[in-house]
């Protein structure tokens, strides 16, 4: 994380002297962007940068589900399952796209490209089913368009 | 449309959520005007108008802010709610898409009504382009002098944060929310001290959510008169729906309160799916209890109406749902989501998420007993007023709701170990 901390020191000016651990949330973050996960070592260099104990930083990886210490896929197909999409066929969409991808919601394919969950409301009702590949949200689908989504990930 | 607009009152364009186009409608002129007023006045408007929270709670937004005391030598905080988490609600991702510069400009001048230096926004993790027109807009503010040091050459002094949540619905209640900013689990804390006494690292802080926020800006440059002509007098001005589900226009809509519920669903979102009948609506996010068909016909949309049927507001996020829908899949779609976001904390809650997750999917599995439905009764009421956070009372309305409402498909499920209408959520077969 070491070559993060320029871009860490720019955001600092904006936050309030002293309060160091409201940046906590968005170092995590940029760490496991770059990284795909967070390793130990970010940790390490966690603590010693923002001066919060271990305990708080492994504490905050364990309770927010997007937070990984391990790589996945490098495509992270996420399904919602909430209300509204399962009202608009979204359960059909996560057995297709499990069939298809041949592994369960949680699971990574052999080779390494497709992990698949599935994730509570997105705040996309309105255009429900809704289908989020890495950071990127496809709405209205079905499974003809999630054939032709996967298609495109290579 | 449903009513007058105070917020959704342009039209979306490539760049609309830009500042030139901002200023262009009419933007950034209530930050002057309020930067030259003393602070205690700019919450006095505020007050005046009769603003609600439009987070869920409907609590009025002057009553939060009077808590600030402005001179008592200690830092406060803001931190707008954007983490729309409560399942059927997407309406703050229109703001921060297309009006971004709303958000910022009030929170400005919230700011200096309260005396604020740092604020914060709350967005939750999943939020990419909301996060990037957010993000985009403050960049904007900064450049033009809007946000810094020395705003518009008055001497006040503000910048705005954008947190990113990480995935935790919890982190959407007012202090999981701060402990998440804080960099720590977003656990929600009891009350008092509340949080405008003691929030954000244990200094005075408001909590609003982003739409109530997006308000402000109105009210100060239009004045408290235009805003209470919109809406109720008790109720005043707009809420934007997020209307999903069995709907044949589903989206956001402005909708003024007092406006027809019938008039809503049918002339303005096109009535429901494939033509069906409507079964029942929830009217504010799972969270609020669900309304049938015949309960909708006299209602009006607005506080009074929707707490006179028995359910409320809640966050905007009406679902609508057909008939022929199973309720009892529904209410089991409802309880997994709210068994895997209880944070633990309260015994009611976090073994009270897990009876009932476990008790649906049993009658949903054939094996449910007849006492299954009288226990999840009397587990959902336990929750109430026994926890930290209004989560644990929320899942217990929900499922009381649904119960009273529709428990014949709960009892024709355990007796005939199957559902009356095949387990079906779809209203109409899609590809
Ligand atoms: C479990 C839970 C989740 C919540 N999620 C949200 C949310 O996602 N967005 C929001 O604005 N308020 C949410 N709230 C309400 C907040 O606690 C708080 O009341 C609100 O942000 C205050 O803003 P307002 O007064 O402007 O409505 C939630 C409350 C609970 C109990
Ligand atoms: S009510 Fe549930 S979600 Fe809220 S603090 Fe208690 S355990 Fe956590
Ligand atoms: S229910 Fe799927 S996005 Fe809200």
């Amino acid at each position: 994380m070491k070559h993060l901390i320029p871009e860490f020191e720019k955001w600092k000016r904006r936050f309030p002297a002293g309060y160091e651990s409201s940046l906590v949330m968005p170092c995590v973050r940029r760490i496991q962007e770059d990284r795909g996960y967070v390793a130990d070592s970010d940790i390490d260099g966690l603590v010693e940068y923002l001066g919060v104990s271990r305990m708080q930083i492994e504490e905050v990886l364990s309770f927010y589900t997007q937070f990984r210490r391990k790589p996945i896929g490098r495509w992270h197909v996420q399904c919602c399952r909430n209300v509204s999409c399962s009202m608009l066929s979204a359960e059909k969409l996560i057995d297709h796209l499990a069939k298809k991808l041949g592994v369960a919601p949680g699971q990574t394919t052999a080779d390494g490209r497709f992990t698949l969950s599935t994730v509570e409301c997105l705040g996309s009702c309105g255009t429900a089913p809704v289908v989020v590949v890495n950071d990127t949200y496809h709405e209205n689908m079905s499974v003809a368009k999630v054939d032709v989504l996967l298609e495109g990930l290579k | 449309m449903p009513g007058r607009q105070l917020i959704m009152n342009f039209p979306v364009t490539a760049t609309s959520h830009a500042l030139a186009d901002y200023r262009a409608r009419g933007g950034y002129q209530a930050l002057p005007k309020a930067l030259a007023m003393p602070p205690q006045d700019v919450t006095k408007e505020v007050t005046a108008s009769g603003l609600l929270g439009h987070g869920g709670a409907a609590f009025p937004v002057g009553r939060k802010w009077q808590v600030i005391k402005l001179n008592d030598n200690q830092p406060h905080f803001l931190c707008a709610n954007a983490d729309e988490g409560e399942p059927g609600t997407f309406k703050d991702r229109w703001i921060l898409e297309h009006a971004p510069h709303l958000l910022v400009e009030s929170m400005v001048i919230t700011s200096y009504a309260l005396q604020v230096r740092h604020a914060f926004v709350y967005i939750r993790g999943e939020f990419d382009l909301p996060y990037r027109r957010l993000a985009g807009a403050i960049e904007e503010a900064y450049a033009e002098g809007l946000l810094g040091e020395n705003i518009l050459g008055t001497g006040f002094a503000c910048d705005i944060n954008v947190i990113r949540g990480a995935g935790s619905y919890v982190c959407g209640e007012a202090s999981g929310l701060l402990a998440s900013v804080e960099g720590k689990r977003g656990y929600p804390r009891n009350r008092p001290p509340r949080l405008t006494v003691k929030g954000l690292f244990q200094r005075p802080t408001v909590v609003n959510n982003v739409e109530t926020l997006s308000n402000v800006a109105g009210i100060i440059t239009h004045g408290v008169e235009a805003f209470r002509q919109v809406g109720l007098p008790k109720c005043p001005g707009t809420q934007l729906v997020s209307i999903s589900g069995h709907i044949e226009k589903p989206g956001v809509y402005e909708v003024e309160y007092g406006y027809p519920l019938q008039k809503f669903l049918y002339d303005d979102c096109g009535g429901i799916l494939g033509g069906k009948k409507l079964k029942c609506i929830i009217p504010g996010g799972i969270s609020t209890k669900v309304l049938t068909a015949a309960e909708c016909e006299p209602l009006t949309y607005d506080k009074e109406s929707l707490e006179s049927a028995g359910s409320s507001l809640g966050s905007g996020g009406m679902i609508v749902i057909a008939e022929g829908t199973c309720m009892v899949r529904l209410l089991q779609v409802m309880l997994r989501f709210y068994h895997h976001e209880s944070c633990g904390q309260c015994t009611p809650c976090r073994e009270g998420m897990g009876w009932l997750h476990r008790i649906i999917d049993r009658i949903v599995g054939g094996q449910g007993r007849p006492e299954d439905l009288d226990r999840m009764i009397a587990i959902s009421k336990l929750n109430d007023g026994t926890t930290i956070c209004g989560m644990g009372d929320a899942a217990g309305y929900a499922t009381v709701g649904i119960l009273a409402k529709y428990r014949d498909e709960f009892e024709y499920w355990i007796e005939h170990k199957r559902s009356r209408l095949d387990g079906n959520l779809e209203a109409i077969a899609h590809a």
